[in-house]
């Protein structure tokens, strides 16, 4: 467990760079990990940034398949809005810890 | 000692020849999984695979009730080989474990190719089982995108990093 100071706040996260706190997390944070990451973050972004943290945050488990059911998004428009790992990439940015499951 | 250098998994090929429901859910989340983390995916289906890409049979695909030790009762007894074998004994069990993958969120085959492609994975059929089986590209699901020999699923397998897993 370290810290890290992001968009001038000092947050705490994990070696792999995953915050810990979830209520340590402000949009200015998430855009600049989105930044690290390649990411330049849009209104939809956003929109599903907050249905992620609104599922993590009632202690449901996130698929592929269930942000694919979102309403927000489908699961293709999930791959191009973060490409390459969107699970990961999208809960990091989030603030949220990284998710466990295997679909 | 010289230091070992690590090459990441860049790309997998899947290759399912069974229609089992175990054997063809092993290569999907494999195959998903591979995509959820970024890695170059495809998928090969042959033989008995086939029903897993095929309209007809892909959501309905069994369990075996016999010959298969893992076979347990609810509770946790052993599953007699006898009773498996009578008739819709296989079909009821096989509805069971779909319900229970459903309720783990795993979604049916037709939805799993769907998640696999909508992350750039590929779905592939062999063209030998399919004239074997006498089966042509309007009998498979949309997804697949093309039959293939041998010949073409090497050619796929190019570039360090690469891997082949037969399940």
């Amino acid at each position: 467990m370290s810290t890290k100071t992001i968009a001038g706040v000092e947050i705490n996260v994990n070696e792999e760079g995953y915050m810990t706190e979830i209520s340590e997390w402000s949009k200015e944070i998430g855009a600049e990990i989105a930044k690290e990451e390649g990411i330049e973050l849009t209104d939809k972004h956003y929109e599903l940034i907050d249905f992620i943290r609104n599922k993590v945050t009632a202690g449901e488990g996130l698929t592929i398949r269930g942000i694919g059911k979102s309403g927000v998004v489908n699961a293709k428009e999930f791959y191009q809005l973060f490409p390459g790992a969107p699970l990961k990439k999208a809960t990091k940015i989030s603030g949220v810890p990284k998710p466990t499951s295997c679909i | 000692m010289e230091k070992e250098e690590k090459i990441p998994l860049k790309k997998i090929l899947l290759i399912c020849s069974k229609a089992n429901l175990e054997d063809v859910y092993a290569a999907l989340v494999m195959g998903n999984g591979a995509v959820m983390e970024g890695i170059e995916t495809k998928l090969f289906f042959t033989f008995f695979g086939l029903d897993a890409i095929t309209k007809k049979t892909m959501n309905k695909l069994h369990t075996a009730t016999t010959g298969n030790p893992g076979m347990r009762m609810p509770g946790g007894l052993p599953f007699p080989t006898l009773l498996g074998g009578l008739p819709g004994v296989e079909a009821g069990v096989s509805v069971m474990m779909r319900k229970q993958m459903d309720e783990l969120d795993i979604p049916p085959v037709d939805e799993f190719l769907e998640l696999i492609t909508a992350g750039g994975g590929e779905i592939f059929a062999c063209k030998l089982a399919m004239d074997m089986f006498k089966l042509t590209k309007d009998d498979l699901h949309e997804e697949v995108k093309d039959i293939i020999t041998v010949g073409d699923l090497y050619e796929m397998c190019d570039g360090a990093g690469t891997q082949i897993v037969f399940t």
